[in-house]
C-alpha cells in the first residue's frame, strides 16, 4: 500500500453511518440536497466517461471528479450564491456544485461558442461568474491566491462574502499555496482553503512526495484552524465547511479543511486505471465500497433515488443535445481578438 | 517634476478619482517609499489602500489578480525587476491569458511596476531589464517610459483601460525632471514618439537608453550628423510604423536597448522592417546592446559591460559608412547616481 500512513489513518477513521450530523437541524432535507448534488454530479461525469472517446466530440483533456463528489458538494452546500470558488483543473465538480450552468459546461467541453468560456477554455478553464465560479486554471495551486484576492476585495469593499480555494494534495507542495495561507492569515481574510487529498499527483503517491506530516496540521503553523474530514461522508464535510464559513463571516479569518478522498478514474481521461501499476485494484475497490453517494442513497427509498436518476439523465440528455447543436466559434475570432 | 514624482502623482491622481485603485508591494509604505515613488500615499489614502505585502511575489500577484476579478484595480510595486521573476506563473500563465481563456468574459487588471537597477555594483540579479521577456507574451501591455510625462500618462492609461500592464521603470531616470501637467491625461500604448527629428540616421531607444541616445545625438550634431531619435515608450504593442517612416526617410538604423541581443525588442524591430520592406535599408542596421552575459559587479567591469554614449555615436558613423567617431572625453557620462540603491 503506497500511502500506508495516510490511507490507513483515513480508513480507520471512517465512520460507519451517515445518520449522525451533529449540530445540523434540518437533517433530512439537507441530506436530500446533498444526495441530489452528488448524484447529479456523478451521473454527469459517468455520461461524459461514456461518450468521451466514442464520437471524439469532446476534444479537451478531462479530469473527472468521480469518487470525490462529497468534497465540492459538501463545501458548496455551506455557501451562498454570492460566495465564490476558484477551482483548479479537476474543475467539473466545483463548477456544478457551485451552481454553474450545465448546458454551458457541456458546450464548453465540445468547444462551442455557447460554452461557459466561449470555447476558448475547455474542461480545465470553466467560468460562471453568476454562480460565483471564478475561472479555473490548470496550474497547481495557482487559483488559491485568486480566492485570497477575492477575499481581500470582499474585505476592502465591506462585503459579507466568502471565497473558497480548492486544491489537491499535490498543490500544497507548491510555494504559492503557502504564500497564500500566509497572506490570508496575516490579513484575516474570509477564505476557506479546501485540500482534496486524493492521495495521488497524477500517478505519484503522496508518500513519494511529502514527509509524514498531516496536511491539515500545517494550518496551525499559519495561525489558522485546520480540520480533516472523511471524503466519503458528505455530512461531515458540510459540517466542517459550515464551521469555516461562520468563522470567515465573523471576520475571524481563514481555515483549512483537508478532505480525505479518492479519484476512482485515471488522472485524465474516462478510464479506470488499476492496471496502470501505480495503485492496486484492491485499493480502488475499497474506496468504491465506501462510495459517498451509495451510502447516503441507502437512507432514501429506492424509488425516490430512481426518480432522481431519471430526472438527471433527462437533464443530461438535454444538455448534450444543446451542446451538440450549438455552433463552433467562427475562426475569424482568432484574428479579431489577438491584439490587446 | 521628477520621474519618481510623476509616478507618485499618477497613482495619487487615480486613487483620488477611482476607489478601486490601491497600491501595494514589499516596502511600499516603508522608509524610502520605493525611491520616493509612493511618498505620502499612505498618509493621504490610508493603510487599507496603500500597504506592505509579504515577500511573496507570485502569491501577491495572484492575490491581486483575484481582487481584480472582483472589480479592484491593484498596483503592484516591485523594487527590482529581478524579484518579480518569481511571479512569472501568475503573470504569464494567468494574467496574460485570462481574457482569452474565457473569451473576453473576464479580464485580469493589474498594473505591475518594475524597477531596473544599474550601476554602483548592482550585479547580475539587480540590473536586469527583461524588456524582451515581457514583450514576448501576448495578452500583456508593456511600457518602458523614458520621461516623467510619459510615465504618468501611461500609468493613467493602464489603470483606465484595465488588463494586465507591466511598466518597466529605470532607476537612472528617477531624478530626471520636466514639466508634467496636473490631473488626468493619457499616453497611449503602442505609439512611439519622435523625440528628436533628424534626417541622416534613425536611432531607436526605450527607457533609460533614450537619455543616453539623446546625448549621442547632440555629439553627432557637433560632427555634422543629423540623427532622428525615436522613443518607443511602449514595447507591447510595439509601434513599428513610426520606426518604418523614419528609416524610410534616413535609410540607416541604429537600435539602442538596455538588454541582451538574442530575441530582443530591437531584433523584433529589424525583423518586422525586413518583412515589411527590405528595400528601405541603405546599410545593415546595428544594435548597441549588452554583451551576451549577466552584468558584473566590480566597477571597471561594469563600466566595460554597459555600452557608452560613444558606442552609440560610433555605431551611427558606422551605419553611415563614414570615417570618424564621437570623442571619448565628450561622451564621458556624468553619473549623479550613487548607491546603495
Amino acid at each position: 500500500m503506497p500511502n500506508d500512513i495516510f490511507y490507513d489513518t483515513h480508513m480507520k477513521n471512517k465512520p460507519t453511518s451517515y445518520g449522525r450530523m451533529p449540530g445540523i437541524p434540518d437533517g433530512k432535507d439537507l441530506k436530500r440536497k446533498l444526495l441530489r448534488g452528488m448524484l447529479r454530479l456523478r451521473l454527469i461525469e459517468e455520461r461524459l466517461s461514456a461518450i468521451y472517446h466514442q464520437a471524439d466530440e469532446i476534444k479537451t483533456p478531462m479530469h473527472l471528479y468521480t469518487g470525490q463528489e462529497a468534497v465540492a458538494v459538501g463545501v458548496c452546500a455551506a455557501l451562498r450564491p454570492s460566495d465564490t470558488v476558484s477551482p483548479y483543473h479537476r474543475s467539473h465538480g466545483w463548477y456544478i456544485a457551485k451552481g454553474g450552468d450545465l448546458n454551458a459546461m457541456m458546450a464548453e467541453l465540445m468547444g462551442k461558442e455557447a460554452g461557459c468560456s466561449g470555447g476558448w477554455g475547455g474542461s480545465m478553464h470553466l467560468l460562471d461568474t453568476a454562480a460565483g465560479v471564478m475561472g479555473s486554471s490548470s496550474i497547481l495551486a495557482a487559483t488559491v491566491p485568486h480566492a485570497v484576492g477575492a477575499a481581500l476585495a470582499f474585505q476592502m469593499k465591506g462585503e459579507d462574502r466568502v471565497a473558497v480555494a480548492p486544491a489537491g494534495d499535490a498543490a500544497i507542495e507548491e510555494g504559492v499555496f503557502h504564500e497564500s495561507l500566509n497572506w490570508a492569515s496575516f490579513k484575516k481574510l474570509p477564505v476557506i482553503f479546501v485540500c482534496e487529498n486524493n492521495l495521488y499527483s497524477t500517478t505519484t503517491p503522496l508518500s513519494a512526495r511529502q514527509p509524514r506530516v498531516d496536511i491539515y496540521k500545517r494550518a496551525e503553523a499559519y495561525g489558522m484552524p485546520g480540520h480533516r474530514c472523511d471524503g466519503n461522508d458528505v455530512g461531515g464535510v458540510y459540517a466542517k465547511a459550515v464551521e469555516a464559513v461562520h468563522r470567515a463571516r465573523r471576520k475571524e479569518g481563514p481555515s483549512l479543511i483537508e478532505v480525505m478522498t479518492y479519484r476512482w478514474r485515471e488522472h485524465v481521461g474516462p478510464h479506470y486505471d488499476w492496471d496502470a501499476g501505480y495503485r492496486t485494484k484492491q485499493e480502488v475497490e475499497e474506496w468504491m465500497e465506501h462510495c459517498p453517494i451509495r451510502a447516503l442513497a441507502a437512507e432514501f427509498p429506492a424509488q425516490e433515488v430512481q426518480l432522481l436518476r431519471d430526472e438527471f439523465e433527462k437533464e443530461i440528455d438535454e444538455s448534450l443535445a444543446f451542446a451538440r447543436q450549438a455552433a463552433f466559434p467562427r475562426k475569424e475570432t482568432i484574428k479579431e481578438s489577438i491584439r490587446v | 517634476m521628477k520621474y519618481s514624482e510623476s509616478i507618485r502623482d499618477a497613482q495619487a491622481v487615480m486613487m483620488r478619482q477611482d476607489k478601486r485603485v490601491f497600491v501595494c508591494g514589499l516596502g511600499v509604505p516603508a522608509p524610502g517609499e520605493v525611491f520616493g515613488s509612493t511618498r505620502g500615499l499612505k498618509e493621504e489614502f490610508g493603510d487599507q489602500r496603500v500597504f506592505d505585502t509579504p515577500a511573496s511575489e507570485n502569491g501577491t500577484l495572484g492575490v491581486l489578480l483575484g481582487a481584480s476579478l472582483q472589480g479592484m484595480r491593484p498596483i503592484m510595486v516591485n523594487q527590482r525587476v529581478d524579484f518579480f521573476l518569481l511571479a512569472l506563473d501568475q503573470l504569464i500563465n494567468h494574467a496574460s491569458k485570462w481574457k482569452y481563456m474565457f473569451a473576453g468574459r473576464q479580464e485580469m487588471s493589474v498594473l505591475i511596476r518594475l524597477i531596473v537597477g544599474r550601476g554602483w555594483g548592482q550585479g547580475p540579479q539587480h540590473s536586469q531589464s527583461m524588456h524582451a521577456l515581457f514583450a514576448h507574451i501576448p495578452g500583456l501591455k508593456v511600457a518602458a517610459p523614458a520621461t516623467p510625462y510619459d510615465a504618468k500618462g501611461m500609468i493613467i492609461s493602464a489603470l483606465q483601460e484595465g488588463g494586465p500592464v507591466v511598466m518597466i521603470e529605470h532607476r537612472r531616470l528617477y531624478d530626471e525632471a520636466q514639466d508634467v501637467p496636473e490631473g488626468v491625461y493619457r499616453v497611449a500604448f503602442g505609439q512611439a514618439r519622435v523625440a528628436l527629428e533628424g534626417k541622416d540616421v534613425t536611432l531607436v531607444a526605450s527607457s533609460h537608453m533614450v537619455s543616453e541616445a539623446k546625448k549621442a545625438v547632440r555629439l553627432l550634431g557637433l560632427k555634422g550628423i543629423s540623427a532622428e531619435l525615436i522613443d518607443l515608450r511602449s514595447l507591447r504593442p510595439l509601434d513599428v510604423q513610426t520606426v518604418y517612416s523614419s528609416v524610410k526617410k534616413t535609410g540607416h538604423l541604429v537600435l539602442v536597448e538596455g538588454d541582451w541581443k538574442p530575441c530582443s525588442v530591437s531584433g523584433e524591430i529589424i525583423a518586422s522592417l525586413a518583412e515589411k520592406d527590405p528595400g528601405i535599408f541603405k546599410s545593415a542596421p546595428l544594435r548597441v546592446m549588452w554583451p551576451d552575459m549577466p552584468a558584473p559587479t566590480s566597477a571597471p567591469l561594469e563600466e566595460a559591460f554597459y555600452p557608452s554614449v560613444k558606442d552609440i555615436g560610433d555605431a551611427c558613423f558606422k551605419v553611415l559608412g563614414r570615417p570618424g567617431s564621437v570623442s571619448e572625453e565628450e561622451s564621458q557620462e556624468k553619473v549623479k547616481f550613487s548607491g546603495p540603491f
